[in-house]
């Protein structure tokens, strides 16, 4: 088992027939994945070739229609940024309930329009500006590098995507597999809060241990910090990247940067020390304190 | 993306929001006559910089006849303003000179997105004035909150209980000051700012609002569909590395260290800065090359590090994932070879072929110093930037 995405997942892709969207939609092809459509407004009814010609995706008019036609219950969106608020909101209306957000830049006011308007609906989305989600040897749903994952037990989630596969790795080099891999992006309205991932994990019984990363900027890691210390006993390893960021310069992803004293990597961990997880100075560390964390809790 | 005061100003304007009369200056000459056209008995003069905290820092001035406010407006124009949100200091190329007001009170007025609920936040203070930032740490109550529905905008009732709440009760200034708030709202989804700040709202003893300050931050995001704004942008405000970094859209802040970073993605970039800081160095920068670390834009970040004359060693962090190693490996190599590069480089690549990559820069014949991981890479870069290595 695993959280979100596993291999019955049916994915559709808005924006495949794109430059990022083929590239990448091969590259979760190849990994496995079930891509049964794809959506570009004018372009229905053209099949989708990639450019080895490995593989073939009926291409719709829209997502409803691709739903229909294909049965697909998640979408992976390249578009660009200008129309993914669109697109998010084309695909929660067509009744998908698990949404993927690849595509950087989009306006903040876009964002909180697109999350006013699913509040209640009971769609998860994830990102935007993220590298997706990934369960390990069933079902890639973004544009990370499959083969540093390795099928196992510990959940990643992430507001970076490098980070990401730098955690991933170190855990994958030391034997250590993965349930599922969570991205939920550097914007400063994601879809999916640290909290939300960590407490999907917490309920998934073939998850044993969590490992959070998180950066300067907001309050997410607060917040799931409070979750972890009331209702988390899996063991936590959590990183939090921009110490030395000076207060109110922006450092690359729109989130991560600090106000009035609120959200500085200080304050982030302190709290998720106090909730009781194991905290890492550099990120180097992140696979060797999730080894002792599960060997101490006899899980290794 | 920031524009200056006066042109918020102008923007407020356009919305019927009241602004003080105010004549923009370049030089003693326009300070002066501008100061005479406004006629009144004592004129402000603002110097015209990206910065917060410029009355502290003394950007701001009262001139009681036309012939101080020129002398002012000289002293001010060609300097730089140095501020506590900007130590280094901003150049101040111009000046607003502002009709006098005459203040009964002072009130805080802003608009932000708040990150914990995911909607716009009114924040407004009946303590106005220059110490918002300390009393938000010390008396936090003293600020109203209110958040804005985005589907509907801020609604009547919503204005008139932050009126009330701050401790109106005259019903033309309620009425007024809703409006205000109102105005701010619709400007707030209509222009994608990402921050509205009225430092101070007045309410003068003829009993009117005016707005005495204006700052309106922008969405970069968003820009695309405010043509009209992008035009604003003031380059001069803007550090010269960092306007540099974004013609190659590179993603750079410079610090003050003297390790120079080179990084692919943002989270890693920051983790980077604060290894290096964990082994007691200091880092000269933020640099996030993104996901595609081509030749050219992997030289374009070497010549931004390079140009800094601060910068004592350069370590490349890369993780390797979509792009290869023994891409990322070989664009290294010819970056290198183009800038001729006279400082020691620590490289740590990881990832997809990673063994071909660090086997490409054993071969390069390149002074390049190998990194096997990321504490590693850190350590010997601040050996290098101590000349210890």
């Amino acid at each position: 088992m695993s959280v979100l995405v596993n291999k019955n997942t049916k994915v559709v892709v808005q924006g495949l027939t794109g430059k990022e969207g083929s590239f990448h939609a091969k590259q979760c092809l190849d990994y496995g994945t079930q891509i049964v459509a794809g959506v570009t407004p004018g372009k229905g009814g053209l099949i989708w070739k990639d450019d080895e010609g490995k593989y073939e995706v009926p291409v719709f008019n829209t997502v409803e229609e691709a739903v229909k036609e294909t049965g697909a219950d998640a979408s992976l969106i390249f578009v660009p940024p200008a129309f993914a608020a669109d697109a998010i909101m084309e695909a929660a209306d067509a009744g998908i309930k698990l949404i993927v957000c690849i595509t950087e830049g989009i306006p903040v006011n876009d964002m909180v329009k697109v999350k006013r308007t699913l509040e209640g609906t009971g769609v998860r989305y994830i990102g935007p500006n993220c590298p997706g989600i990934i369960t390990p040897e069933e079902c890639k749903m973004g544009i990370m590098p499959g083969h540093i994952f390795k099928k196992g037990r510990v959940g990643i989630v992430s507001r970076s995507g490098t980070l990401t596969y730098e955690a991933a790795y170190q855990l994958t080099m030391r034997g250590i597999g993965q349930s599922t891999v969570i991205g939920i992006g550097g914007d400063p309205v994601p879809g999916t809060t640290h909290r939300e991932a960590v407490e999907m994990f917490n309920n998934d019984p073939d998850t044993d241990a969590i490992v959070l990363i998180g950066e300067i900027g907001g309050t997410m890691e607060e917040e799931a910090a409070e979750y972890i210390k009331e209702n988390v006993e899996k063991p936590v390893v959590a990183y939090i990247a921009g110490v030395t960021a000076p207060p109110g310069r922006r450092m690359g992803h729109a989130g991560a940067i600090i106000s009035g004293g609120k959200g500085d990597a200080k304050s982030k961990m302190e709290a998720l020390r106090e909730a009781g997880a194991y905290v890492c100075n550099t990120p180097a560390e992140i696979g060797e304190m999730m080894e002792k964390a599960l060997k101490e809790r006899g899980l290794l | 993306m920031k524009i200056h005061e006066y042109q918020a100003k102008e923007i407020f304007k356009k919305y019927g929001l009241p602004v003080p009369r105010g004549i923009v200056a370049h030089n003693a000459h326009e300070a002066e006559c501008a100061a005479k056209e406004l006629g009144t008995p004592v004129v402000v003069v603002k110097a015209q910089v990206h910065a917060g905290g410029r009355g502290k820092a003394g950007g701001v001035k009262l001139a009681k006849s036309p012939e101080e406010a020129g002398k002012i407006a000289a002293e001010m124009i060609g300097n730089r303003l140095k501020t506590y949100q900007n130590p280094e200091g901003l150049p101040i190329n111009c000046v607003l000179i502002e009709e006098g007001v005459n203040i009964d009170k002072e009130f805080y007025v802003g608009l932000t997105l708040d990150r914990e609920v995911s909607r716009p936040v009114f924040m407004v203070s009946a303590a106005g004035g220059m110490e918002i930032e300390e009393i938000a740490k010390t008396n936090p109550e003293l600020i109203i909150k209110e958040h804005v529905d985005p589907a509907i905008g801020l609604l009547p009732y919503q204005a008139r209980k932050i009126a009330f709440k701050i401790g109106l009760t005259d019903r033309k200034l309620v009425s007024q000051f809703a409006k205000i708030l109102m105005t701010l709202s619709k400007m707030y989804f209509d222009l994608d700012a990402s921050l509205i700040e009225i430092n101070p709202l007045v309410k003068t003893k003829e009993d009117n609002f005016i707005c005495l300050d204006a700052k309106i931050d922008f969405d970069d995001n968003a820009l695309y569909r405010h043509p009209d704004i992008q035009e604003l942008e003031d380059t001069t405000q803007i550090d010269p590395l960092e306007l540099e970094a974004k013609k190659w859209d590179l993603n750079y802040v410079r610090l003050d260290g003297n390790i120079g970073c080179m990084v692919n993605g943002a989270g890693l970039a920051m983790a980077t800065m604060d290894t290096i800081k964990f082994y007691g160095g200091e880092p000269a920068n933020f640099l996030d090359v993104g996901g595609t670390a081509t030749v050219e834009r992997v030289a374009a970040a070497f010549r931004l590090l390079l140009s800094d004359p601060k910068v004592k060693a350069i370590f490349v962090n890369i993780f390797g994932g979509i792009v290869r190693c023994d891409r990322i490996a070989g664009g290294i190599i010819e970056a290198a070879k183009q800038v001729e590069l006279d400082r020691p480089l620590i490289v740590r690549l990881e990832g997809t072929n990673v063994e071909l990559g660090r086997k490409m820069l054993e071969e390069s014949g390149l002074n390049i110093i190998p990194a096997k991981d990321m504490a590693d890479g850190a350590q010997k870069a601040v050996e290098a930037a101590k000349g210890e290595l």
